[in-house]
């Protein structure tokens, strides 16, 4: 089987040369066909870097060093600009993770889905416009044709996400990467836009890579997961296993930290520096076993 | 699944009305105030009572019509060469109004180009360009334009080049600004994104937010052309004597101030009015097409 990506030892930088921050020190992963995997892990662990360094999105003042991202057995990285660029949003999509400024103030909503139609499928006006039509129809948005017409600042949030959503799969791409979705919605529609996501994912068949540090979404839909902590990965197989026997004491002290409501809120207590130094000594003993076992 | 609420549709004419609601008066007095004097421009050959350089040295220096010894065929009275004051400052709008409209397009479509490449770009490019504009705002507009009367001879052409190539500066800076601004928004990432190259980003996706900015900017610098014009024909650097600008009248009106005064206050108002009238049209445009205030 195939992966649709494979990031290989990738390492990125970020800030001035000489005072750069490691944010990606050897990261790997890969994403099969049509599966979902979580990627998952606490905020400035590197989870969005990694997904922006796949789509060629990383901050200006960020470099990768080394490593390798492979989509569909080519390496983006070495790829010249115009071809990677053909690939985005036609074949590789993104999900943004704030509905709410995802969307350009100034353009209707059919305008900006039928510039992407345009530009990837050489669709006409009228063909886009119909196209649109469909595809919000497909994300379960009524009055699509009026929805169309419509600007971002007068369709709520969670209807927002929907056209974004849409716009992710117009292209059948076969890989999706959601970054974090459902952080800025509120929990009644987070629901609604995971089923839609699921959905569409199924009918559409793309892999996705979803990002987030909800460990309760990862449970719900991403049947494998990636742990990753201070830019590696510290843990990687299928959710079950990951979520129940958790290998690792980091992604103990992660699923510790998950509120839930069956336990009393004092189990909810902050991991201290000096327990994340011990986490991090153990997890540099792991890595290096990691690395001496199949070698 | 159940359909999020949408906010009441805003059709096109509403939305019109509104922005002029929130423009308040400084819009209504701005349109009135340059629309009068646009339409005197533009119909000056038709409403003008008088040639403009017909001389009638028997009524020299009359007082306007309503004051003692005035007639009634020189509604505003007669200069010292008996040409009638109302016919010159009809036509003298036509000179200030081309000369504002041209000079300030121009100065905009050069200005909004350098500022969004810099902004666009950043890096080296962006230096060069910041730097550019540095050096050339330090340069009095009024010392150049007599520089470069002195080498293209003086004339409409010369005012407008020397408008243009100070006045340049003003839109770069603001555009490159906003642009580094928009591009930071998630909107101009989710268009990378979808694939779109630099260029249709800063087409599609940048340049229509900057538009309420550019039109604010474009009454204002409107304003001020027309006060370096009048300044630059006050010096007499402008165009040929005979024909009638607000600046000349000023000069011809000077000399004979305790004789005359109306020949020098009737272009002085002129003056003060239109350049009232496009920064109040500036100022209310701002009010109106904020997109901040929009939302």
């Amino acid at each position: 089987m195939t992966a649709v990506l494979a990031v290989q030892d990738l390492h990125v930088a970020i800030g001035p040369r000489g005072k750069a921050a490691n944010v990606l020190r050897g990261a790997s992963l890969e994403v099969q066909a049509g599966e979902v995997r979580g990627l998952v892990g606490e905020s400035g662990a590197g989870k969005s870097m990694l997904g922006r360094a796949v789509l060629g999105l990383l901050p200006a003042n960020a470099v990768v060093q080394s490593g390798t991202i492979q989509f569909e057995g080519r390496d983006l990285l070495a790829m010249p600009e115009p071809e990677r660029r053909s690939l985005l949003g036609r074949r590789i999509a993104l999900i943004p993770q704030d509905p709410m400024t995802s969307l350009n103030p100034v353009k209707r909503v059919g305008a900006q889905i039928s510039i992407m139609l345009r530009h990837h499928l050489a669709l006409s006006k009228r063909e886009a416009l119909e196209r649109a039509t469909e595809l919000l129809t497909e994300v379960a948005i009524r009055e699509p044709r009026r929805v169309l017409d419509l600007y971002p600042h007068e369709i709520s949030g969670g209807m927002r996400q929907r056209v974004l959503i849409a716009m992710a799969f117009a292209c059948d791409p076969s890989l999706v990467i959601a970054d974090e979705p459902t952080t800025a919605l509120d929990v009644t529609v987070q629901r609604q836009v995971l089923q839609l996501v699921e959905r569409l994912r199924q009918r559409h068949g793309a892999a996705i890579l979803f990002v987030t540090h909800d460990l309760g979404v990862v449970a719900k839909i991403c049947r494998t997961m990636t742990v990753l902590h201070a830019g590696r990965v510290l843990e990687d197989g299928e959710t079950a296993d990951v979520l129940v026997k958790p290998r690792h004491p980091y992604t103990r002290a992660l699923l510790a930290a998950t509120p839930r409501a069956d336990r009393p809120a004092e189990a909810l207590r902050p991991v201290p520096p000096a327990l994340i130094e011990s986490l991090w000594s153990e997890a540099h003993r792991l890595d290096r076993l990691a690395v001496a076992g199949p070698a | 699944m159940v359909d999020l609420a949408v906010s009441g549709p805003i059709a096109r004419p509403s939305q019109w009305r509104a922005g002029f609601a929130r423009g308040g008066p400084r819009l209504w007095i701005g349109v009135g105030l340059v629309g009068f004097f646009v339409l005197i421009a533009l119909l000056a050959p038709l409403l003008a009572p008088h040639d403009p350089i017909e001389q009638d040295l028997l009524s020299a220096q009359l007082p306007p019509a309503w004051m003692q010894g005035g007639e009634v065929t020189f509604p505003l009275g007669t200069d010292s060469l008996g040409r009638c004051v109302l016919s010159r400052l009809m036509y003298a709008a036509r000179t200030a109004i081309a000369v504002a409209l041209i000079a300030a397009s121009l100065a905009a479509i050069i200005g909004i180009a350098f500022g969004l490449i810099a902004g666009m770009f950043g890096g080296w490019i962006d230096q060069v360009v910041s730097r550019l504009i540095d050096v050339w705002m330090a340069f009095p507009p009024v010392l150049l334009s007599i520089v470069l009367a002195a080498v293209i001879g003086a004339g409409l052409t010369s005012v407008i080049a020397a408008i243009v190539v100070v006045d340049w500066t003003r839109f770069a800076r603001v555009v490159r600004a906003e642009t580094m601004v928009q591009l930071q928004r998630d909107y101009a990432s989710a268009a990378r994104a979808l694939g779109l190259s630099r260029g249709q980003i800063l087409r599609l996706e940048i340049l229509p937010n900057l538009v309420p900015l550019i039109v604010t900017l474009f009454a204002v610098e409107m304003g001020i052309a027309i006060l370096v014009e009048v300044i630059l024909s006050f010096v007499g650097i402008s165009v040929a004597g005979d024909v009638a600008t607000w600046g000349g009248m000023i000069v011809e009106g000077r000399q004979v101030i305790y004789q005359a005064p109306w020949i020098m206050a009737f272009p002085i108002g002129c003056v003060i009015l239109s350049v009232i009238g496009f920064n109040l049209l500036g100022d209310g445009l701002r009010a109106a097409l904020d997109p901040v205030q929009r939302r």
